[in-house]
């Protein structure tokens, strides 16, 4: 399903890479035992480490260790028991070193990959070249005073991973598709929280044009994209950007470019040649991280069931659609709350209570399944009631409307609407003739061959039944009266 | 009562236990005696008051019968070290007015046992240099003069002060750093003795960085003993330094046995250097026989790749220095000179605030780690000191310490050799290889020359066998009897 523009002199294949930076789920920092919470007061998160004052050094949290060999191995990655910090050296107002620690030659993890989910059901595999662990800067801000930029170190010293991908994407909706994807591994994980608008993951995008089998073209890097939509809107107009110039015969210029989401368009940020000489060499103060088997070992132990297992169970074990088992193991907490409901039940029913009536009540009152008024417990009574007779199916959904509404369960809604299924032959014989009595000439035309109409009859009779009467009890009774 | 400061720092230990004198009298000497001494520019700051304070409390816990391995004793702090709340400078502009709000690890131990801090004392700008002529706050003037001679001479460096303010009496001991021989260099110009211990058995938590991998605290003192017991009362593992080891910290005084029978000497064939002094030479000699008088048996050994340490070194360190130097950026501490924009107020902070030989070094170290070079400078010299460091290795397998000359000369003259960065980094040519190596290394004073001038012999041990080291100097020490004493002609 990859992108091809069509340009004048022919068709033209999108290739893009991406670079995630993921901010690591720990109470502390890389390096710093600092808080690392968002929001919190500025500059109230620094340690004299993180300001980088003299004779400060840092030390390692195991934390940070233990969650990147966490991400590699639910990247089905190469581990490495080995690995370097190094310096990358460069000079800005929010690096209070001067440099970042970052790994360079030696990751701690490298080689996974990852199953991305496309439409109709379809899957790609993207390979991951490597995670490395680095320290984010802090940030500086600009506009809060007429001529000094003022700066925030909360963020400095702060766990990233770096999750690298190969040039294996090949169009907006497969970058898109990764980028959903790596967030749910990794919110399964419990490694980043995935929470784009506060930062926690953030991508460089890298993007380049080339004729269907050539080799690879000259890339660009678009920095910093902080959500989905604006990573597809940039690698759109990126590649047509690069498109436009090789047909008019010009050459794509390596450099890093800027997306401003206001304009909708790139911008060169520095060329090659403006490029950071980052002068990378191992950080003295730091020694070579090493663990052992026994430590990856222990946090494979600890490993959840991640989306792509949970949906093939799903699909093998429960008889789910894939299309429903890919929406229900997006998000854990869906699939975990899924799960409750369909213990013991109709998985296929619960799939689609799931799916379709939660799903449309949170949406409609923009809420999330965390604030959602109706537990997992609660749908599970709903379906008891349906599944024993209490209630009918449509009768369910007005129940849950006001589960949903009020908060109450089920059985009491049920109870005190008198909303219970009716069953009883008499009652609904009754019912019948009541309807029929107010309907003779629909009865007459019946009778004259018009069979159909037995559809409106079986709506009037749970009409006037407050569509309490069971409907299979209905049917059976209905015809042979119509029938006379 | 006789002068306290004339009293080792054993001697000055023992006598406040035995309540000859208080720890407040002792501390007084010493002011006194840094009142006297101003003129050699050692200390950049002192703190009479806080040292007054100290000593007070000393006294309190020595009248308990209470107190630590330096109770009551008072040292001075080379200011590479952060002292909480007292200016700390690195003898460097750009640290204008930046007093920590932290205290050292190293100087945080010294207090815990006792010590009495004087102030704060001069070095070479970060440490870089091998003459204290690089200090923002002046030359260090070495105490010692040539005989017949009253120019000023160099204390060597970069722990001038350190040296200066304990071969003057103007501190019992004095806290040093090395990163290629700014501990052993200095003591050897100044009649003291100055260890160097194993990297990583010194936390550098709180010690302004100059190169890393081989930065390393040690004392500064006048005798041996004094020189063991300073060290382990500053030594010990800290979690805060990820370099530093978990080790327990010997009893290092209890290793000054007198007794080395049996023990193994290496003479390294490689360090007698084309144009070595007969002095130098002698003193060696000296050294290798006073050993062997003592039941040592003296072996030759090779250490090959030695001619290749002081390049090395010189790569390597200022490759380290550039990077940690980049903190000083004029945004959240020290000097700042604005600027136009961000990168003109870096340029003009960074321009006024380090001194030439620091700027060649950021210099030379950004050249050695930029691309395209990184692999044939950086790399190269990583290499050669993994070599280097093989080589020590091969040689302890067959001794158990090894003897050298700390320096090529005596104390030079003030501007004799800044002219000339080069000639002025042949001063670490014989301590530069234990650093990159990590060892432990001591200078001791085992001579004068010709000109009146102390002179040091080194020696080298295992990595942390700096027992060893300080046993076997510890019987140097005895046979040379060294008891010269610069004239204390500041007095006058």
């Amino acid at each position: 399903m990859g992108m091809i523009i069509q340009g004048a002199t022919g068709d033209w294949e999108v290739v893009i890479g991406m670079e995630v930076h993921a901010q690591v789920m720990s109470k502390a920092k890389l390096f710093s035992g600092s808080a690392t919470e968002y929001g919190a007061e500025q500059n109230s998160q620094v340690s004299f480490v993180d300001a980088a004052m003299p004779g400060m050094l840092p030390v390692i949290n195991e934390m940070a260790v233990e969650q990147a060999v966490r991400t590699g191995l639910g990247l089905k990655a190469q581990i490495n028991k080995y690995s370097v910090f190094d310096r990358k050296n460069y000079f800005y107002a929010d690096l209070p070193q001067g440099y970042q620690i970052s790994q360079f030659l030696q990751p701690i993890v490298g080689e996974g990959k990852l199953t991305i989910d496309l439409k109709d059901g379809e899957t790609k595999e993207i390979g991951i070249t490597r995670l490395h662990l680095e320290q984010d800067a802090g940030k500086s801000i600009h506009d809060q005073h007429p001529t000094m930029t003022l700066v925030d170190l909360n963020r400095s010293g702060v766990a990233l991973m770096e999750i690298v991908s190969e040039p294996d994407i090949r169009s907006p909706e497969e970058a898109a598709a990764y980028m959903k994807k790596l967030r749910s591994i990794l919110r399964y994980l419990g490694t980043c929280d995935g929470n784009m608008e506060e930062g926690s993951m953030r991508a460089d995008v890298n993007v380049s044009v080339r004729r269907l089998g050539d080799p690879l073209g000259t890339r660009c890097e678009m920095k910093n994209l902080n959500s989905v939509r604006f990573i597809q809107q940039a690698i759109i107009y990126e590649a047509n950007r690069q498109v436009d110039i090789l047909e008019e015969g010009g050459e794509i210029d390596q450099e890093t470019r800027l997306y401003d989401s206001v304009k909708g368009e790139t911008r060169s940020m520095r060329s090659k040649e403006e490029a950071h000489d980052y002068r990378y060499f191992p950080d003295p103060d730091l020694l070579p991280l090493q663990f052992d088997d026994a430590f990856i070992e222990k946090v494979k132990a600890d490993l959840p069931e991640l989306p792509d297992e949970k949906k093939a169970r799903f699909v093998s074990e429960l008889g789910i659609t894939p299309y429903d088992a890919g929406v229900l193991v997006a998000e854990k907490e869906v699939a975990d709350y899924f799960e409750a409901v369909a213990k013991g039940r109709d998985a296929k029913l619960s799939a689609n209570w799931v799916i379709g009536e939660l799903f449309g009540n949170l949406n409609r009152t923009s809420k999330s399944l965390s604030e959602s008024p109706v537990s997992a417990d609660g749908l599970g009574e709903l379906i008891d009631l349906i599944k024993d007779g209490t209630i009918s199916n449509r009768i369910a959904k007005e129940v849950f409307e006001e589960m949903f509404e009020s908060g109450k369960a089920a059985g009491v809604i049920v109870d005190e609407k008198g909303l219970k299924q009716v069953s009883d032959t008499g009652a609904i014989e009754a019912a019948i003739d009541e309807v029929m009595a107010a309907n003779m000439d629909k009865v007459e035309e019946y009778r004259g061959g018009k069979d159909k109409l037995i559809g409106f009859f079986m709506g009037q009779v749970m009409k006037a039944t407050g569509g309490k009467a069971n409907p299979g009890v209905v049917n059976k009774l209905l015809k042979p009266k119509l029938d006379g | 009562m006789s002068d306290l400061t004339k009293l080792t720092i054993a001697e000055a230990r023992d006598g406040l236990k035995a309540k000859k004198f208080s720890a407040r009298e002792l501390t007084a000497a010493h002011i006194t005696s840094m009142d006297a001494a101003r003129g050699l520019n050692a200390y950049i700051t002192e703190t009479p008051e806080v040292a007054v304070e100290m000593a007070t409390r000393s006294d309190e816990k020595l009248a308990n019968g209470e107190g630590g391995l330096m109770e009551g004793i008072p040292v001075a702090v080379k200011d590479l070290f952060c002292t909480k709340d007292t200016l700390t400078t690195a003898a460097s502009h750009i640290l204008d007015g930046f007093k920590p709000k932290y205290e050292s690890t190293v100087t945080t131990n010294l207090w815990n046992e006792g010590a009495v801090m004087l102030g704060k004392v001069n070095l070479d700008e970060f440490a870089m240099g091998s003459s204290n002529e690089t200090s923002y706050y002046g030359n260090v003037i070495n105490p010692w003069r040539r005989s017949g001679d009253d120019k000023d001479l160099v204390p060597g460096g970069s722990s001038g002060g350190s040296a200066a303010a304990v071969a003057a009496h103007m501190a019992m001991g004095a806290t040093g750093t090395d990163t290629g021989g700014s501990i052993r260099q200095p003591a050897a110009f100044t009649g003291t003795v100055g260890i160097k211990p194993t990297y990583g058995r010194c936390s550098r938590w709180g010690v302004v960085a100059f190169a890393s991998s081989l930065d390393q605290a040690g004392p500064m003192t006048r005798s041996v003993r004094d020189a063991s017991i300073m060290l382990e009362a500053m030594a010990g593992f800290d979690a805060k330094d990820s370099t530093s080891v978990e080790m327990d910290v010997p009893n290092f005084e209890a290793a000054l046995t007198g007794d080395i029978r049996g023990l193994k000497i290496g003479i390294p064939k490689e360090y007698r250097i084309d144009g070595m002094s007969d002095e130098i030479a002698k003193l060696w000699d000296q050294g290798i026989e006073w050993l062997k008088a003592a039941g040592a048996e003296i072996v030759e050994i090779s250490l090959p790749h030695t001619k290749y340490a002081l390049a090395a070194y010189y790569i390597v360190a200022p490759a380290e220095a550039s990077s940690n130097l980049a903190r000083y950026d004029g945004v959240r501490y020290g000097l700042r000179v604005e600027g136009e924009n961000l990168a003109d107020m870096y340029s003009r902070t960074r321009g006024e605030g380090f001194g030439a030989e620091v700027k060649r070094r950021i210099l030379v170290g950004t050249y050695a780690l930029s691309a395209g070079y990184y692999d044939a400078y950086y790399l190269k010299a990583q290499k050669v000191r993994t070599r280097i460091a093989d080589d020590f290795k091969e040689a302890f397998k067959s001794v158990d310490a090894i003897l050298t000359p700390t320096a090529p000369s005596a104390a030079f003259a003030a501007g004799e050799k800044n002219n000339d960065p080069l000639e002025m980094y042949l001063n670490d040519v014989f301590t530069v290889p234990a650093s990159l190596a990590g060892l432990p290394g001591i200078s001791l004073p085992a001579g004068l020359s010709s000109e009146g001038l102390p002179l040091g012999l080194q020696l080298l041990g295992r990595p942390f066998d700096e027992e060893t080291v300080l046993r076997t100097a510890g019987v140097l020490e005895e046979a040379a009897g060294f008891d010269a004493e610069p004239t204390a002609w500041w007095k006058g």
